[in-house]
């Protein structure tokens, strides 16, 4: 077992593998968050912009399919990552664990 | 034959009740008419969960079935209940409360409770479920010294779920009082003693049951709301806000920001409690380790995240459905008919009131049996992670030294549940006239504040030591109370002071103890240079190893 761990952190790829996989959750977590504090600050500082019609004599403001436009963004930029995460960082992680066990 | 029996013994007895409703005085103050339609749904709900705990108890033997339901849920499944956890009935039905009240303000609320979950995704995750075993304090304490980790994971556990708690049960007797007509401390009792037995008989295997189910049936009642809306006008929104603008007192104002925040840093405080505090709470971040592995992990959050977002688009439709529809027939849904009086009940049955307009009795009764049948399952869910920080943590881990049994820590995490059971009847009783719109976001605060900061830099850091990370979550935890205790919403709202005498001008703590959390844990860390703080820093390469790879992670127990 102990054996397996030290190959494990020995091997370059290993340490490859963990800051590129975490340079990705770190972008994406940054995109969620501009996604959402760009919202909210305008909220704060431009409420003119939100309540900017859709079009010339409709009732739905610019906020609402910006609002569900967060939603959406937040609910895709998960399933991205977990899909990518569950084949290609997985296959790449099982292959490290796989070379140090033999 | 026997089924036959029971649904016509339960049709009877509907009969009967909607009999002795329709006779009752209606001349009741808040106490509404017994409902009979809704506690017989209500109690079908129960009589199959009942069912399900009995199944679940013949599963439930050791420890690790009783805190993970032997780490056998599947992805799918577990997303639900999460979903479940974070669909309490304050989001339900008081998200929809403050459409109907101030329209577009109730979106922006319900976004800020989503945006914790990518966090948890990208960040926590699978290194939750690689280094945990029953409890976020297995996690936070790996390469620490047990006795301070567990010590304060165990308080920031307990404080943040008794504050959630005393919402829960508050909200549980003053809905049951409207919705079904009883008496307030019957639904506190019933709420204790039914939350009990899901625990105590079923442990997580009921509680996640029961939190699937109840997500399947608030999704699909509100699915059916907003389709019925939406139906009313042609599926075009854009005839519903129409219709909403020119039948609501602010009219257009309701599709602008108005004045739910009040300055930039209160718009960021309040942010950030919701993003991190999500991943701070001690009743979600146990449903991590009730996956076999972490990619069924990522694939809960993704769940999740999905249900709970489609769940707030929903509630800002049936918002607006309900600013249309309930104004025509103020008799039926406003004080005294008079719609400037407000809605019977309070703002929060916008909802419900809007259920009975869309789908009449039936619908009614089963929309109230949901939003009960919500608080039960999230009680339920608060006292099993209190009882497994009392047991795992302060018990085997800090009192026993890690010697306790199996067996042992079982029994004590079901006298906790019992304990807890019974302070969580007294607690919501005690607070019964209490203003305690405040003790969720407090909840969200301490969370974020304490137990995030301690649980990211103990995982991500490897510079992290004791000293630091308990410091650090002590400032924070403190912090968060006493900030949020100088603010408005306790200052004056609880405490009766002067308006405006609040000396904390913010919304929210969070800003300033979130960051003093983390500037603690860091300063106190770089300047431990004691033989135990080099021992835990030589030990993050090992803790990375499985924290990454999921190499030595605790597998699924066999059954």
């Amino acid at each position: 077992m102990q054996d397996i761990a030290d190959r494990i952190t020995a091997n370059p790829k290993f340490l490859e593998f963990v800051a590129k996989r975490n340079s990705y959750s770190i972008v994406m977590t940054i995109l969620g968050m501009v996604a959402y504090y760009g919202f909210i600050l305008l909220v704060a500082f431009d409420k003119e912009l939100l309540a900017t019609k859709l079009g010339a004599g409709a009732t739905t403001s610019l906020g609402v399919p910006l609002g569900v436009g967060v939603i959406a963004f937040t609910i895709v930029l998960t399933w991205i990552y977990v899909r990518r995460a569950n084949s290609e960082f997985d296959e790449t992680n099982e292959a490290i664990i796989r070379e140090a066990q033999k | 034959m026997k089924l036959k029996h029971i649904l016509a013994g339960l049709c009877a007895l509907a009969a009967v009740g909607g009999a002795i409703a329709a006779g009752a005085d209606m001349g009741a103050t808040q106490k509404q008419a017994t409902n009979w339609t809704a506690i017989t749904m209500f109690a079908i709900f129960v009589g199959a969960t009942l069912w399900i705990t009995k199944w679940a108890a013949a599963k439930t033997k050791s420890a690790a079935d009783f805190y993970t339901a032997g780490g056998g849920i599947t992805g799918f499944q577990n997303g639900l209940a999460i979903a479940g956890d974070y669909m309490s009935a304050a989001s339900f039905l008081g998200i929809s409360g403050l459409v109907f009240a101030n329209g577009f303000d109730g979106l922006i609320f319900s976004i800020g409770w989503l945006v914790g979950w990518p966090v948890i995704t990208f960040l926590m995750a699978e290194r939750l479920r690689n280094l945990g075993k029953f409890t976020f304090a297995d996690v936070a304490s790996y390469r620490f010294s047990q006795t301070p980790m567990r010590t304060f994971a165990a308080i920031g556990s307990l404080v943040v779920v008794a504050f959630y708690m005393i919402a829960q049960m508050v909200g549980a007797g003053q809905l049951i009082k409207v919705l079904f007509g009883l008496e307030y401390i019957y639904a506190e009792i019933l709420v204790g003693s039914i939350m009990m037995m899901y625990v105590l008989f079923g442990g997580m295997t009921a509680t996640t049951w029961v939190q699937i189910i109840k997500a399947c049936m608030l999704l699909a009642g509100a699915t059916f709301m907003a389709v019925a809306v939406l139906f009313q006008f042609g599926f075009s929104p854009e005839a519903m806000f129409t219709k909403a603008v020119e039948v609501h007192a602010k009219k257009d104002a309701i599709m602008a920001p108005g004045a739910l925040i009040k300055d930039p840093i209160s718009a960021i405080s309040v942010g950030m409690a919701l993003m991190f505090g999500t991943a701070g709470l001690p009743h979600i971040l146990m449903r991590f380790f009730t996956v076999p592995n972490a990619k069924e992990a990522r694939k809960s959050v993704a769940w999740a995240t999905t249900w709970i977002g489609y769940f707030y688009i929903l509630t800002f439709i049936i918002g607006f459905g309900a600013i249309t529809n309930l104004v025509q027939d103020p008799g039926s849904f406003y004080v005294g008919g008079e719609i400037a009086k407000g809605l019977k009940g309070g703002g929060n049955m916008a909802a419900v009131h809007l259920a009975k307009a869309v789908g009449g009795d039936m619908f009614l009764g089963f929309i109230s049996a949901v939003a009960f049948a919500t608080i039960l399952a999230v009680v339920a869910g608060l006292t099993l992670s209190g009882a497994s920080a009392v047991s795992h943590d302060l018990y085997a881990s800090v009192f026993k030294k890690g010697q306790a049994s199996s067996d042992d820590e079982l029994r004590v995490s079901k006298i906790t549940t019992v304990i807890l059971g019974i302070v969580a009847v007294v607690l919501g009783i005690a607070f019964e006239k209490e203003n305690v719109a405040y003790m969720v976001m407090l909840a969200f605060v301490i969370a974020c504040s304490g137990n995030f900061p301690v649980l990211f830099m103990s995982v991500l850091w490897k510079n992290c030591t004791t000293k630091g990370a308990v410091t650090g979550g002590f400032v924070g935890l403190i912090m968060a109370v006493v900030l949020t205790i100088g603010s408005d919403s306790v200052w004056v709202a609880v405490m009766g002071n002067p308006k405006g005498s609040a000396w904390f001008p913010y919304n929210s703590a969070a800003i300033f103890s979130m960051t003093a959390a983390f500037v603690t844990i860091w300063l106190v860390s770089i300047l431990d240079n004691s033989e135990q703080a080099k021992k835990e820093r030589a030990l993050y390469p090992a803790q990375q190893l499985r924290s990454e790879t999921g190499v030595g992670a605790a597998t699924a127990s066999a059954h």
